[in-house]
């Protein structure tokens, strides 16, 4: 269910480093938390974004969402279909639901995020939702 | 719409049934059917767009509908039957205290002198409405702890924002520029919205255990650069943070102020005072504590009250008493954060929650939070045997469950609301506060009878057996409405904002 090569933070978001660059996006669990999703709000590419501040939110039938950004870092895109098609993020979340890429300031921040193993444990122990 | 009825298409009904469907008005329009006749011209004629101007001209709007008086009468009679109000029945909608309001509000509201009384009459011709203004905001005053009120704000979130504002001038006042207002987890949407709205950052705080402030994270999050705590007490999970005197004194302590939502005051009328226990800053709604109208029903009403210190930012103008007997308008307040609603607020709401105050009075109102808090632990008590409680700590006036027990059989709390409605209730609150999982937040108020709770719990017991026997059933209701399921994501996603000729 969970892809191993991401990472995953406690808010429900996943990231995908590849390099120096990284590809961001909120979970399955997420998703499914929050219901069909009707909107997106991505920051504009060249913005900065900020570890554990809000890069932008995610709205559903029935409840409004910041999404955090894992890592600190300058957005190089993001996802040009999400606007027109925001249930991508409900039918394939870790794919074609992807909501920004950013170039890493500091690539040491990804040491605290957790593996797909830990945050299924995480989602399992209930503490999460 | 066709509404050709059954009988092998031998009879046709007349007119679509009260209980089904109704067209939408556009759809009854023919062509060249008229409302109203116009006598017959006896001038001469000119055209309109010459002598308005083609700017001040309107052309004709392509597909307005076209029809008679009684077909206007009857389709929004119709509609209106459609509507479920706390005159229909039990509206257990947590967090909004949809209480019965009484029809002496209502009485007194019409009286002559106040209900044609024009705004712009002089104070000195307006003593009466003065005088009830007066002793509105004395009678808030009381019952809130507070020194000062302003009946100004026209609705709850307004009420926030102006509070917010009154925070900002004072420390402004005092040459400190803070950036943050701290909110905890379980805030009504509106708090974070009112402080981003003023000019503040808003920072969220984590919730303990119990679903109250963490007094640890308050320490921490309490810089020199917040501004103040805003916080609903009892909170949104209809628990009282036992702890507000020390989380109140934490907050004044670093030099902040603290806000109280009063959304919740329905579960400490008589018994609590938020000026007692710390708070420096609070809104009301007379729409939900003082039985005035909630909902399309009416205007709203949030007045803000206020601390001694904050006095000189209320909105301007005040009423004040003159010494001999009578009120002026006061507009001459310099550091006021300015007028917030045109004229003194919507007046007809402060009338309406004087007389629910007199009405009851003192002994009354207590009542009034004794038996609303008595009715949501009786629900409470009768309904945890089939849903589990989100939080263990002792309800209030309202109380939260998870749908934990009925997901586990694919059953959410937005289904179990739905299959209330065929049980003839309004549904309770859903998925809110978002802190709870599921969440299935319900407010009785003190308006419902015992029967009435025994009726509500047992539709509720009833619909937990139904999701172990035959959850498909719940999944799928309701089944008694004129339509069932909406398509939600669509109708957000693809709005269709307007009817347009086919």
């Amino acid at each position: 269910m969970y892809p191993q090569e991401f990472l995953y933070t406690q808010d429900h978001e996943w990231i995908r480093v590849d390099g120096t660059t990284a590809s961001i996006g909120i979970t399955e669990h997420a998703q499914k938390e929050l219901g069909d999703i009707v909107f997106v709000e991505v920051p504009q590419v060249g913005s900065q974004v900020t570890r554990k501040e809000s890069l932008g939110t995610v709205e559903s039938v029935k409840a409004v969402a910041d999404v955090y950004s894992p890592v600190t870092g300058e957005v190089i895109a993001v996802n040009p279909k999400i606007q027109k098609a925001p249930e991508l993020v409900n039918t394939d979340p870790h794919g074609e639901g992807w909501l920004v890429r950013v170039r890493l300031k500091d690539r040491s921040e990804t040491e605290s995020l957790m593996t797909a193993d830990e945050y299924e444990e995480y989602l399992k122990k209930g503490s999460a939702h | 719409m066709s509404q050709s009825g059954g009988h092998n298409g031998r009879i046709t009904e007349a007119i679509p049934h009260i209980t089904r469907n109704e067209a939408l008005i556009f759809e009854r329009s023919s062509a060249g059917k008229t409302g109203a006749e116009v006598a017959p011209l006896d001038v001469p004629p000119v055209e309109a767009p010459e002598v308005l101007g083609k700017d001040f001209y309107r052309e004709d709007i392509d597909g307005f509908p076209e029809v008679s008086e009684l077909e206007v009468i009857r389709h929004f009679t119709r509609l209106s039957t459609w509507n479920y109000g706390i005159d229909t029945g039990l509206y257990p909608l947590g967090s909004c205290t949809m209480k019965y309001n009484p029809r002496i509000n209502e009485v007194v509201a019409r009286l002559d002198g106040l209900a044609t009384d024009h705004p712009y009459i002089p104070a000195r011709l307006a003593q009466g409405c003065l005088g009830i203004l007066a002793e509105t905001a004395r009678c808030v005053a009381e019952i809130t702890g507070m020194d000062a009120v302003s009946l100004q704000p026209a609705a709850g979130a307004q009420g926030e924002l102006t509070g917010l504002l009154m925070i900002r001038a004072y420390h402004e006042d005092r040459g400190e520029r803070r950036k943050y207002i701290l909110i905890p987890d379980s805030a009504h949407g509106t708090n974070p919205a009112s402080v981003t709205t003023s000019g503040y950052e808003a920072r969220s705080l984590k919730s303990n255990d119990r679903g109250c402030v963490d007094l640890a994270e308050l320490e921490r999050a309490m810089t020199p650069e917040t501004a103040g705590l805003m916080l609903t007490n009892p909170n949104t999970l209809g628990i009282f943070e036992e702890q507000i005197r020390e989380v109140c004194l934490r907050v004044h302590h670093r030099g902040g102020l603290v806000y109280m939502d009063g959304a919740n005051m329905n579960a400490l009328i008589g018994i609590a005072r938020p000026g007692d226990f710390g708070v420096d800053v609070m809104h009301l709604n007379l729409h939900k504590t003082f039985s005035t109208p909630h909902g399309g029903g009416g205007p709203g009403s949030g007045p803000v009250a206020v601390k001694r210190k904050l006095e000189p930012y209320l909105p301007t103008p005040t009423i004040e008493e003159t010494g001999d007997g009578f009120y002026k308008l006061n507009f001459d307040r310099p550091k006021s954060v300015g007028r917030v609603r045109a004229f003194y607020g919507n007046f007809g709401m402060a009338v309406r929650a004087l007389a629910y105050m007199l009405a009851y009075g003192a002994d009354g109102l207590r009542q009034v939070t004794e038996d609303a808090v008595l009715n949501a632990n009786y629900l409470r008590a009768r309904l945890s045997t089939a849903y589990d409680l989100a939080y263990d700590a002792p309800s209030m006036h309202e109380c939260v469950f998870s749908d934990r027990r009925q997901a586990a059989r694919g059953v959410r709390t937005g289904d179990i609301a739905k299959r209330l409605m065929d049980y003839g209730f309004h549904p309770y609150t859903v998925s809110f506060p978002l802190v709870v999982p599921g969440a299935m937040m319900i407010e009785p108020t003190e308006s419902a009878s015992k029967a009435e709770l025994d009726a509500f719990v047992d539709a509720l017991l009833a619909i937990a057996q139904e999701v172990k026997e035959h959850p498909e059933v719940v999944a799928g209701a309701p089944h008694s409405t004129r339509l069932s399921r909406l398509d939600e994501a669509t109708a957000a996603r693809k709005p269709i904002l307007r009817w347009k000729p086919s």
